[in-house]
């Protein structure tokens, strides 16, 4: 117990009302006997028990109810599970994932969560870097363009659903009679496959451009005003400006958005759902998100939506687990 | 306008073109583009809403003969379709309501606990570094990896029987589902919640914190007299980014409380399905709903939209 010695000095006498956590620290101070609380936190970190009060109870939610239920779900899809009474999980094979490979519909999905994801993800940075930059050049109402631009994200996807679903109506909608009145013929945005999830990827960029224009306009304002001074001492231009000195000092306002937009890509079921109103989404827009609700609510094939699920958390981790790692070289973690 | 150093009325900017190099006019020019892509971008941004706007006012004959972005005329104006649509959405905007706020207010209390305990504590960084990443990895993970768990764990816990004294005052059974919304909505909103305030309170003033812990007081006494008292502004920011994200989540008011029929459907829940048949679809029905629907969330956007852009972008 000597070893607690060097302990107390941390934390142990400055917390008169810290009850059994002072009492057990002083304890072990004395050396009269094993102490836990002073163990714990000689092992974690000087007030490691004593701060556990706000952080754990907290933590532990998120654990059961996030990490725990990923568990559950992965055990789950080894099962035959099909919604009635519990699963037998005495019984456990990889077949539902062996089944996923040979669904065409699986693998369709999964396509179009890729192009979903990578289309989306990109032609939104690309607008807001664009709009961040525009918003950036000292213009007049900056507070009006931005608020406009942002107000689309405060909105629910079953909300910009309805707007869009309007939009590309094939007969009366926005988009087609701008399009016929130029002399082009009418396009079925929603209902032919081959365009539906293009469709689908603009509406969703309408929505998220603001984001990505915050995100991006938090960075330009961080980089100090001589870095455009010494470009411009240089001689130049405002193009090469931006392509050379200002834009490869984004890096970190690039990958936070991408990141987010990327989950916000995967959450697109709320969008899909609500565009037709139900769970099957128009033909060729289905994705891993949608096709995974319907398994399990409308076809009550639970285990295999389980497998769908877990196919979704490790493309979601093959993108956050180098944000983390990117992450914690900062320092940030 | 920005208090921003660069903000000089534009023609002598260090950001702008070599003011020194054209002529005015040259500048003038400039600027004019600038200006017109924004208006550019900016009618783009909103054309979906004006035209959703006005389509909501007109009778279904006013739908279908005028231009989706033109306003009804005297003859094709009605009210009847936001009058059908607040019958059919009312008791959702009060169900959201049941469980949006004390989800929002509940959530922001334990992320900021759970911050301050991350912040206080300065225990060995190999091991904080894998708490603080499994709440960071929790903002991005897809619902639907929890769903089916999350069904069954819901199925599992006797609700419908413990709350039955609430069916006795006569309240509907239906109303399990608002409270398994509180209690999910809380779990999934602690990580996001818990990173807002860890970057708040990490840049907190030390000194005052260190001088309140030499002088004797406890890491609960330190919370509640110095951090909570500070704490104001990020938990408007908190409070109004949780609010509008569960106010406007679908999946899991799709999978807990399941029918549109049922009482304790959210609002969201309905308009998902509100003027969509196979008979057809009523679009100005769909429209007067949406905006029903998003009212909450845009009256708290445009009220505060500064503590949202600033929730958002970090």
């Amino acid at each position: 117990m000597t070893r607690n010695t060097d302990n107390g000095d941390d934390s142990g006498d400055a917390v008169p009302d810290g009850g059994v956590t002072d009492d057990s620290v002083a304890r072990g101070r004395e050396g009269s006997g094993f102490s836990p609380v002073a163990a714990l936190n000689e092992r974690f970190g000087s007030d490691f028990v004593e701060s556990s009060q706000f952080w754990l109870p907290p933590f532990l939610l998120v654990a059961l109810f996030v990490y725990g239920a990923i568990i559950w779900n992965l055990l789950i899809s080894l099962t035959d599970f099909r919604g009635f009474g519990t699963p037998n999980y005495s019984d456990l094979d990889f077949e539902m994932y062996t089944k996923a490979l040979a669904d065409s519909g699986f693998v369709d999905a999964a396509i179009n969560t890729f192009i979903l994801l990578l289309g989306f993800t990109l032609v939104t940075l690309a607008l807001g870097l664009g709009l961040a930059i525009l918003i950036d050049r000292n213009i007049r109402f900056e507070n009006t363009f931005r608020t406009i631009y942002l107000l689309p994200m405060s909105l629910s996807f079953v909300v910009t659903a309805q707007f869009w679903a309007w939009m590309f109506n094939f007969n009366n909608g926005v988009i087609n009679i701008v399009i016929t009145s130029l002399g082009f013929g009418r396009v079925a945005w929603i209902g032919n496959p081959q365009i539906v999830l293009w469709a689908v990827m603009f509406a969703l960029m309408w929505q998220f451009a603001g984001y990505a224009m915050v995100v991006f306009l938090a960075g330009l304002r961080a980089i100090p005003d001589e870095h455009y001074e010494a470009a411009k001492v240089d001689g130049a231009s405002t193009v090469k400006m931006y392509w050379r000195v200002i834009i490869p000092q984004l890096k970190g306002s690039t990958i936070s958005a991408s990141v987010v937009l990327m989950v916000f890509a995967l959450k697109a079921f709320d969008f899909l759902y609500s565009l037709v109103g139900g769970y099957r989404p128009p033909n060729g827009a289905d994705i891993l998100a949608t096709k995974m609700v319907r398994e399990a609510y409308a076809n009550l094939n639970w285990a295999y939506a389980s497998a769908i699920a877990i196919t979704l958390f490790v493309m979601t981790l093959g993108i956050v687990g180098p944000y983390l790692y990117y992450q914690y070289n900062r320092g940030n973690l | 306008m920005s208090d921003n150093a660069r903000t000089d009325g534009g023609t002598a900017s260090t950001k702008g073109p070599d003011a020194s190099a054209g002529a005015l006019s040259e500048v003038d020019r400039y600027r004019a583009l600038l200006y017109l892509g924004l208006l550019g971008v900016l009618t783009f941004f909103l054309i979906p809403i004006e035209s959703g706007l006005v389509t909501s006012f007109k009778t279904s004959g006013g739908v279908s003969g005028s231009l989706p972005f033109a306003p009804p005329t005297a003859s094709t104006f009605t009210l009847e379709k936001w009058r059908t649509a607040f019958d059919a959405l009312g008791r959702g905007l009060i169900n959201s309501a049941l469980y949006a706020i004390p989800a929002t207010i509940i959530s922001a209390l334990l992320g900021s606990f759970a911050a301050y305990g991350l912040t206080q504590s300065d225990w060995k960084p190999r091991y904080k570094a894998p708490v603080l990443a499994l709440f960071v990895a929790g903002i991005f993970i897809p619902y639907q990896a929890v769903l089916v768990p999350l069904s069954q764990f819901w199925s599992m816990v006797p609700l419908q029987e413990s709350l039955g004294f609430l069916w006795a005052l006569g309240i509907n059974s239906d109303y399990v589902g608002i409270v398994e919304l509180i209690v999910t909505h809380v779990a999934y909103g602690l990580p996001i919640c818990t990173v807002l305030f860890r970057s708040y309170y990490k840049n907190m003033n030390e000194e005052m914190i260190e001088a309140a812990r030499l002088d004797g007081a406890s890491i609960r006494r330190i919370y509640r007299r110095i951090v909570l008292p500070l704490s104001g502004p990020m938990f408007a920011v908190v409070l109004i980014y949780q609010f509008t994200q569960i106010w406007n989540d679908l999946l899991f008011t799709l999978v807990l409380v399941q029918t549109e029929s049922s009482a304790a459907a959210p609002i969201v829940l309905i308009l998902a399905g509100l003027g969509t048949s196979l008979e057809g679809q009523d679009f100005a029905l769909r429209m007067a709903g949406a905006f029903i629907a998003a009212l909450p969330t845009l009256a708290v956007y445009i009220a505060f939209g500064e503590e949202f852009a600033e929730g958002v972008a970090t």
